[in-house]
């Protein structure tokens, strides 16, 4: 899957603060089609920011998690300019990643 | 008896005469927008279309908040992307609309004096679909609002300048639209005015009812009960469940003429589209 996050980090003081939208259907395999038929389960995994290489979260999410995920965290440090680089993998092995710089 | 008889065909003769002389939209329209700025004085006329946010602080707040991200960024660059595309015979969905398609949606719905029915621009993307060899969309989710998020994006800010002409036709659909709009129905037995005008700005449940003016300025909406995108139809059907009321067909006359009054009812209110409601 190409093109699903859409991320904002403002560096703010000595900590940054950063948002994702993330466009998956994140199913959680118990609900059920048009047809009576379940939708299997596919959701992301794994979900990780790094800052400059450091890795500042780990995301470890599930079907628990509604679909078109929403994400907004601070870490401490980073400052304009840096990057900011984001990856996630589903259950299905599929994965997308993308890195934006700090504002 | 027959006194009594004479009398009642006299009334039912009368009647029609007298329905097309009350039939004045401007006054309908002066007298609605009136209302509801004498009803919320503090709430700037262009704020309207931001529904239940210029109701109350905490949901502008929170919806601010959202706004950061919009949640129909991707359904705005995905009709970005729906609305160029060729179709298979080579033409676009820009030729069959005036200005090629761009800020054109503050006029819709528009009367069609061919067909002598109201015409959205949902349904003016369907027949164009359909001039041109293809299957029309689903009305209420899906490409269809997607290519929505997109066209009222273009026209955003735009005053709405949906126009009810002088004739009889347009005149009566818009009649049937107003009438829709106070005609209770279904078994909680409610109105779009008894939420809309009588409820504006109170609580329903979890949810702050919006005022009917600028009501569908801000469609197609993201909304989160949905969790997806739809369209004003795909709220009218919501809307009649709600009350327990039967819906119609997305393409049903009710929901034209009644979209038709509800944007009329909005005229020189900024197109706010796409939105997003909880």
């Amino acid at each position: 899957m190409a093109n699903t996050i859409l991320v904002r980090a403002n560096a703010d003081g000595g900590s940054t603060v950063v948002q994702a939208l993330i466009r998956h259907p994140m199913d959680s395999g118990f609900v059920k089609d048009k047809s009576g038929k379940l939708i299997p389960p596919h959701y992301i995994e794994v979900l990780e920011f790094a800052h400059n290489g450091t890795v500042v979260l780990t995301a470890l999410w599930g079907p628990a998690v509604s679909k078109d995920p929403f994400i907004k965290f601070s870490f401490k440090g980073g400052k304009k300019g840096d990057t900011l680089s984001i990856s996630w993998i589903d259950n299905k092995g599929l994965k997308d990643s993308r890195t934006a710089a700090i504002m | 008896m027959k006194r009594l008889l004479i009398l009642l065909l006299a009334a039912l003769l009368l009647r029609p005469a007298l329905a097309a002389e009350r039939v004045d939209p401007a006054a309908d329209l002066k007298a609605f927008q009136t209302y509801f700025h004498a009803r919320f004085p503090h709430v700037p006329p262009a704020d309207f279309v931001n529904g239940p946010y210029a109701m109350d602080a905490g949901m502008r707040a929170q919806w601010q908040q959202i706004m950061q991200f919009p949640p129909y960024q991707f359904a705005l660059d995905h009709g970005k992307e729906l609305f160029a595309a060729a179709f298979p015979n080579g033409h676009h969905y820009a030729d069959c609309l005036p200005h090629g398609g761009i800020g054109i949606a503050q006029n819709y719905p528009r009367f069609d004096p061919k067909t002598g029915r109201v015409v959205t621009l949902e349904i003016a993307l369907n027949r164009c679909r359909v001039v041109n060899g293809l299957k029309k969309l689903k009305l209420t989710t899906g490409d269809m609002d997607d290519l929505m998020a997109y066209l009222t994006d273009r026209s955003h800010g735009r005053p709405v300048a949906v126009v009810v002409p002088d004739d009889p036709r347009a005149r009566a659909a818009y009649e049937r639209g107003k009438e829709y709009f106070y005609a209770r129905r279904g078994q909680l037995n409610f109105s779009c005015a008894s939420c809309h005008m009588q409820g504006a700005g109170r609580h329903l449940r979890g949810d702050v009812l919006a005022p009917a003016l600028g009501l569908i300025a801000s469609f197609p909406i993201y909304r989160s009960a949905w969790g997806s995108m739809g369209t004003v139809v795909r709220r009218f059907i919501g809307c009649n469940k709600q009350v327990r009321a039967v819906p119609q067909r997305a393409d049903s006359e009710d929901y034209r003429d009644l979209e038709y009054f509800l944007a009329y009812m909005s005229d020189g209110l900024p197109v706010a589209g796409p939105g997003a409601r909880p």
